[in-house]
Formats: C-alpha cells, structure tokens, sequence
C-alpha cells in the first residue's frame, strides 16, 4: 500500500476497497457462469461448430461442383447428429504396443484447449463468459495446448506416419505461434489492455476498427495466416497430409476418438475467427463506429490535483457507467491548456475514481473541460444496440469462416521446406517491423488523440512504412530462394517422400 | 481478478466431462471384437519395419530453441506494448535494442542455415 503511494503519489484507497468489492462471487454470478457453462459450452458451441462442418462441406462440395450431403433431413440439415450416432458406434481401435493412457489424453487436450480459449471472447456487451485482465495471456498460453496434444497423439500411436505427422505438426504450431503472437501486438500497444472486453471498447468508442489502419491490416493478415496454421488446415495441414502420410498425427484414431480431433479442429477454428474478430474487426461494432467516435463534454465541480487526488467530480456523470471494467478514459484539459488523460476505475456518486499506473503532475481548476468519448450504450446490456451486436459479431466470425473454407478449396498444400521458412524468414520478420510502425500510429493517432488529420498523416506515414517493409522483406526472401533452392522451380508439390524413405532407414 | 479463474477451473471440468462424455458412450454401445490383423499398425498395408520410437533429427531441436527464445521475447514484449502508453520515447528505444539484439541471433541463424528444412 505504501509502496503503491510512493509511487503514484495518490491514495489508492477507494480503487483497494471498490476491488474487494467486487472480489465477491454471489448467487448471482454462479447463475450465469452455470447458463454459460451448460447452455454455452455443452449446447450453443458445439451445436455452431456442427452446423460449421456441415457448412464446410456444402460449400467444399460447390467449389468441387458437388452438391453435398443432403439425404439426412431437409437439405441434409440432421447430417451431423447422423455423422454422430455413427461415431458412437463404431468401435475405437488401439494398436498393439502403443501407450493406451496418452493415446485417449490426445483428442481430450485438444478439446479442453478450444473450450478454454472460447472462455475470454466477448460476444456482445456482458456476454463474455470471463473478463481477464490478463484475457491474451491466457488465451495464448491455453491455445499452445494444442500442440501438446497432436505430439501425444503421434507420438502414442507407435506408427511411423504418426510421428513424422506430428513432429512436423509440432514443428509448425512452434513456428507459427512467434507470428501469431507478435501479430496482435499493435492491438495491445493501442488498447493499452490485455483484456478483450477492454479491446473491442477501445474499437468500439474510441478507436475504430483496429484494420483501418496499415499496421492493421498487416497484422490481421499475420494473424489470420499463422492462425489457419495453428489449427492445421489447408495450406498448411502438413500434419495430417494425406497423399503423404495417410493421415498424420490420428493415422490410428478411428470411430469416437478421431471425432473428438475433428470436433476439437473445428472448435478450434471458430475459436480462432472469434479472436480475429474480437482484435481487429471490433467485436460487435459496425464499422467506422468509433472511428469517428464524437466526444462528451463536462465541467470539473471541484478543482482537481492529480498528485493528491484519485477522485474527480463531475457536474455530469450519467453518461459514465458505474463499473467501466477497463479500457475507459477520460481526458481533462485545464484553463492553461494542458491535457491529461486518465483511465477511470469506476464511479460513485457523480465522482469517477481514476487508476493512477504512474505518477502525475496535473492540475485542473473549475474551468477546465473533461471529454471522453461519447458511450450511447452504457443504457443496459439488453438495450437494441447492445442485442444488435451479437448478430454483427457472428456475421463477422461466419465470414471469416466461410473465407477459411474458401482458402482451403483454393490453394494446394505448401512443400514442407517453403511452410518453415515461410514462418521464419517472412511472417516473424513482418511481425516483428509491425509492432514498430504500430508504435509510430500510436504516437500521431493516439497518444495526441488526434482528429480527421492526424489519421490522414498517420495513414500516409504508416502507409509507406509498411509497404516498404513488405517489399523489403519479400526481396530478400526472393533472393534466398533462388540461392537455396537446387531446383529452382514454383512448385508447391511436398517432396516429403524422399524424407520420409530417409526416416525409415536412420530414424527420423 | 481472481474470481474469474474459478470459472476457468470449472470450464476445465466441463470440457473434459464433455470429450469424455462420448467415449463413456463409446464404451458402452460400441462393439468390441479384437483381432490379431486389426491392432496391427496401419502404414499403408506395408508390413512395419523396426520400432517407431526412435530418435529424432536434430532440426526440430533448433526450431523448438528458436521458439522458446521468442517467446520469452513475446513474453517481455506484452507488459511492454501494455504500459507504453505511460512510458514514452525511452521505453521504445530500450525495446528497439532489445528486438535488434534477437534479430542479430535470427539473422545468424538464417546465415548458418538453421532455418533451412532438410
């Protein structure tokens, strides 16, 4: 506590005891996390994900000029509950001599590790199941689990097929993380949160889409590019490819157990549209709804000295909800002209008590003018506009689905070499210049929390930045392809099979 | 908050309830017949030759070194990209010599070819 005073300079004690506060888990609570977990988790997403598989192959049937599954049902709509009654019944074989605990632990992982990143994803206003202060992090370190569990898997089933499929399947979720998680950086950098709740508030009132910017769109597309790596579809479902190692890492997964692989695959990306969604395209929010968010205006009732005080009053306060969660500042500009912005911690009577994470020197008289940016929607969670969100948030995620569908009915898979280096030489790199031209977008658009001008400014800078970075990058890749490359012709065609004969004979 | 973690322990107990749920099912209705040719190994009908656990190539040691030393990077990296709103210009040099110092090890490993797929 005095450790805190020294260091900020202001009295910490209303933001210690509001937390207590809310430390509390009450009836309430337990109510809804019960709905999430029994109607959410058991119900809504795995009836989503069934519906997404049915989807896949319809629309993998149209670009095949197919018509797909349509027997089961009206417009073969009761195909996944068949597909699943098959599973039940059909027998699970383990093979001799393989390892029959780690063998069933595989599929499980898989889908313990989608079920837990769908845990931080804020679907509408109140509905995210949890909000982590830390909700990123976590979703990271819960989505690696993945990993883990294809390399048990192959590693379990004693087949040569097995291993290779997952130890390249391994070898490419490692790879593609670094891009993964350094993608999302500028949205960290210019939500200043790690919250997800927190970051689709910053889109939604403040910021606008996070894509609309150069540095956006780089890192979306990293992000969605390492992402269909991540969960092992086409290109990059090297693990699992068939024309060269039967079926990868679940060669011997058969009837309910395989199910599990495909279900958890699924999960995973929905998952992973959600998290796309969530960080560059807003949320729920319609486009350009923050982009040019207008700001609201208030009177200081009381002078205010930052180094003493961590409560500000205010004439009017309605407009300022009482639980903010994160994400939510203010900005004061004094008779002097100085400006100072403030995240707000939650309100009390029509005093907003600040989180102070540094020391401040700002003083501010009756005079001076508070702004924040205009939110309509504090009304209640149920309010239209608020209800309107969850329909626009899905419509996003089943877009980029339908785009990940498309992809993998488009390109052929990737040469097992061009997937490594492609990770390490071009996405790492792109990633790594990005988060820099993100930090240059912070300094002109934010921090000054700058108007129409400075996005044009900032736009042009980060604009030629960042097509200078990829050109640069793409250069000299082209460059090394040439000079390592004994055949030195386009094609994606896998050469795994002389590796493979290799594997045989010395090991793999 | 660490209330939030309690769900999270739930969610753990409901998601492992849910992908066991259907193999307790499996094993209740599925038909069990083993055979001496069914547990057999499945590489393409190919009778399998010597052991599969065997020693791994060294190449995935490398990638597997790479990957923890950027994610240790990725892991200064958050908490930075968090408070540099807070911190400034200094704060931004510091992480650029930071980055520059690991790309100096990824451009070794480039040049050595450590990142080449063999």
């Amino acid at each position: 506590m005095a450790h805190f005073e020294m260091l900020t300079g202001t009295d910490l004690t209303p933001i210690l005891a509001q937390r207590m506060y809310y430390e509390q888990v009450d009836l309430v609570l337990w109510f809804r996390w019960g709905l999430y977990l029994f109607a959410g988790f058991f119900g809504v997403f795995p009836l989503i994900v069934a519906y997404v598989v049915l989807a896949e192959r319809k629309i993998a049937a149209r670009f095949q000029d197919r018509i797909g599954p349509n027997r089961v049902g009206p417009f073969g709509l009761l195909q996944p509950f068949a597909d699943f009654i098959k599973l039940i019944i059909k027998e699970s074989i383990v093979p001799k001599g393989a390892n029959s605990f780690v063998h069933i632990l595989a599929p499980i992982l898989t889908l313990i590790s989608a079920f837990l990143v769908l845990a931080v994803i804020p679907f509408g206003i109140g509905l995210a199941p949890v909000d982590l202060p830390s909700g990123l992090l976590y979703m990271v370190s819960v989505s690696s689990i993945a990993a883990l569990s294809i390399f048990l898997a192959g590693w379990s089933s004693r087949n040569k097929y097995s291993l290779l499929g997952a130890m390249r399947g391994v070898a490419q979720l490692v790879s593609y993380e670094i891009p993964q998680v350094m993608s999302v950086l500028p949205v960290i950098l210019w939500s200043g949160s790690l919250s997800l709740v927190s970051i689709v508030q910053t889109q939604q009132y403040d910021q606008g889409w996070f894509l609309f910017s150069p540095p956006g769109i780089l890192g979306f597309f990293l992000l969605l590019i390492s992402s269909i790596a991540e969960v092992n579809r086409a290109p990059f479902d090297l693990p699992e490819a068939e024309s060269e190692i039967i079926a990868g890492f679940h060669t011997e997964y058969s009837g309910m157990r395989f199910g599990l692989f495909f279900l958890g695959e699924y999960l995973n990306v929905f998952a992973i549209c959600c998290l796309s969604t969530t960080l560059f395209l807003g949320g729920g929010s319609l486009p350009l709804q923050g982009y040019f968010a207008g700001e609201s205006h208030h009177m200081l009732a009381a002078p205010f000295d930052a180094s003493r005080q961590s409560t500000i009053k205010l004439n009017a306060h309605h407009e300022f909800p009482e639980n903010p969660s994160t994400g939510f500042k203010i900005h004061i500009t004094n008779s002097a002209g100085d400006k100072e912005a403030f995240q707000v911690s939650h309100r009390v009577g029509n005093e907003l008590v600040l989180m102070a994470n540094r020391p401040v020197e700002f003083k501010a008289d009756t005079n001076s003018r508070v702004s924040a940016a205009a939110r309509p929607s504090y009304a209640a969670p149920w309010h239209l506009s608020n209800l309107l969100m969850i329909p626009v948030f899905f419509a996003k995620v089943f877009f980029l689905i339908f785009v990940m569908f498309w992809i993998r009915a488009t390109l052929p898979r990737v040469r097992v070499d061009r997937l490594m280096s492609f990770a390490w030489k071009t996405m790492v790199p792109l990633a790594i210049a990005n988060i820099f031209v993100a930090t240059i977008w912070f300094e002109i658009v934010i921090r000054p929390a700058g108007g129409f001008t400075s996005r044009v400014i900032a736009w042009i800078v980060t604009g030629i930045l960042t097509a200078g970075v990829v050109a640069i990058v793409f250069r000299i890749n082209r460059n090394s392809y040439k000079a390592n490359d004994p055949e030195r012709r386009p094609t994606l065609i896998s050469r795994s099979g002389d590796s493979l004969l290799a594997a045989t004979t010395q090991g793999l | 908050m660490v209330y939030n973690y309690i769900f999270i322990g739930l969610l753990l107990l409901v998601a492992t309830a849910f992908a066991a749920g259907p193999l307790v099912l499996v094993a209740l209705l599925a038909p069990k017949r083993k055979s001496k040719n069914k547990s057999e190994f499945y590489e393409c009908g190919v009778i399998t030759v010597g052991d599969s656990w065997v020693r791994f190539r060294i190449q995935y040691y490398l990638y597997a070194i790479l990957f923890v030393l950027f994610d240790i990077e990725t892991v200064f990296l958050y908490p930075w990209a968090v408070s540099y709103g807070g911190l400034g210009f200094f704060a931004l040099i510091e992480m650029v010599i930071f980055i520059v110092m690991l790309l100096i090890g990824l451009a070794y490993a480039w040049a050595r070819g450590a990142l080449r797929w063999q």
